[in-house]
């Protein structure tokens, strides 16, 4: 198994995900090809857009039951954590399944707008391979409307108005809520350790 | 480029590349120019410049741009959010509106990267930013044209009128000439970011000191 694949859940923006990998000096492909992703060493499922979207574009291309046999290292990104469970708020979705429990939309309120954008520290932190050298003073950039409530697979919790999962792990399936191509030094520093997985 | 790589090491949140000329000269902005940056940004960057339309959006974010921000052309065809929104997702679409105060209260204005276009689109800021929202905006940046480029402090009475309006997040943009114009505009106005380009670009403020002095009016920001 070789080499980084980020699946082609059809979002847009997949290039900034490839240029943070090449940042370290990693090149990463996308592909939405079933054996090329089985026989990577990671796999990254990104995310931008609607579950519902990103779900029918993984069952056309035959990942949706794919991903979840995967034994290599997964990592979900946004979206793509989110898809991880097994169901999303976000057009009624049957998501993955391979961690238990739902997503649900974030409550606006006047001190806390949705989306939830901007950068935020995590509340605590699971010692975790993925997290090395991750301390309590790194931000990190998040952008959704969804969330996970905390679980028995969360590493990491992150506050906004409430408690939701920023980071999880269940086995070789990691997901993070923020976005680490885009939160500088300490989302390089994620990318960093998952690369090292 | 030069700009960009300043920024991002100098510890900016965010960075919107703004090409104010496209929407008059009726082009859209320059792709490769938008994947050069992406290849050396990690931070977010919203790219703004006559984007009419979902293949227009699709090929700036596909670039590597984290959002994309409508103005102009969401005055002229408003269905241009809810397309993008779908399509995207809200957390991609940004709709930013240029206000100025006329004889009949806060209007939108349209094409104010060319001053010999310039005009008043007749929509009134607080019932475009109601609207922008239900369409599907994820974020309002509102560039408030009266107190722009005259450095003395964002307007916070009219940013305070749209945040109560507004349930998604909210920049403040035009008129910060001093670190103090920042804390004011968290502190009295409620924003959820404060936008600012000729302080930095000149070096009136330079943003670690801006962060520290933020930091220490109590205000939570990223290091």
């Amino acid at each position: 198994m070789t080499g980084t694949v980020i699946i082609d859940s059809g979002g847009a923006n997949l290039a900034s995900l490839q240029f943070a990998f090449e940042r370290l000096g990693a090149a990463a492909r996308v592909s939405a090809d079933a054996r090329e992703i089985a026989a990577a060493g990671r796999v990254v499922l990104p995310g931008v857009g609607s579950a519902a979207d990103a779900m029918h574009r993984l069952r056309a291309a035959g990942l949706a039951q794919l991903v979840p046999t995967l034994t290599q290292p997964v990592l979900g990104i946004c979206l793509g954590m989110q898809l991880l469970f097994e169901a999303s708020a976000e057009g009624e979705t049957e998501c993955l399944g391979i961690l238990p429990g739902a997503v649900h939309r974030l409550q606006a309120s006047a001190a806390r707008p949705v989306p939830h954008m901007g950068w935020n520290r995590l509340a605590s932190s699971t010692s975790d391979p993925l997290l090395a050298g991750v301390g309590p003073e790194a931000y990190f950039y998040f952008v959704h409307s969804y969330a996970a409530p905390p679980g028995p697979f969360t590493l990491a919790p992150v506050d906004y108005g409430e408690a939701l999962s920023a980071v999880v792990r269940r086995e070789n399936f990691w997901g993070v809520q923020f976005h680490p191509e885009r939160s500088a030094a300490s989302g390089a520093r994620v990318l960093e350790n998952f690369l090292g997985l | 480029m030069t700009l960009a790589q300043r920024y991002r090491d100098e510890g900016a949140d965010e960075l919107v590349f703004y090409d104010i000329t496209a929407s008059p000269q009726g082009r859209s902005v320059d792709r490769r120019w938008v994947r050069r940056v992406a290849q050396v940004l990690d931070i977010p960057f919203c790219v703004a410049g006559g984007i009419r339309s979902v293949a227009d959006a699709e090929a700036v974010l596909n670039a590597g741009a984290e959002k994309i921000s409508v103005n102009s052309p969401a005055l002229a065809d408003p269905g241009l959010i809810d397309a993008l929104s779908r399509r995207f997702g809200a957390q991609c679409v940004v709709v930013g509106i240029d206000s100025q105060l006329t004889a009949e209260g806060y209007r939108a204005y349209q094409f104010t990267g060319d001053p010999a276009r310039t005009r008043e689109s007749s929509r009134d800021v607080l019932g475009w930013v109601r609207e922008a929202q239900s369409r599907g905006a994820g974020e309002i940046v509102l560039n408030c044209m009266g107190s722009d480029g005259v450095r003395r402090g964002y307007d916070i009475e009219q940013l305070r009128a749209v945040r109560a309006a507004c349930r998604v997040p909210l920049v403040a943009s035009g008129g910060a000439g001093a670190i103090e114009h920042f804390a004011a505009v968290f502190r009295d106005a409620g924003v959820d970011a404060a936008l600012a380009a000729s302080v930095f670009h000149d070096g009136a403020i330079a943003i670690p000191e801006l962060k520290r002095a933020l930091r220490a009016a109590g205000i939570e920001v990223r290091p």
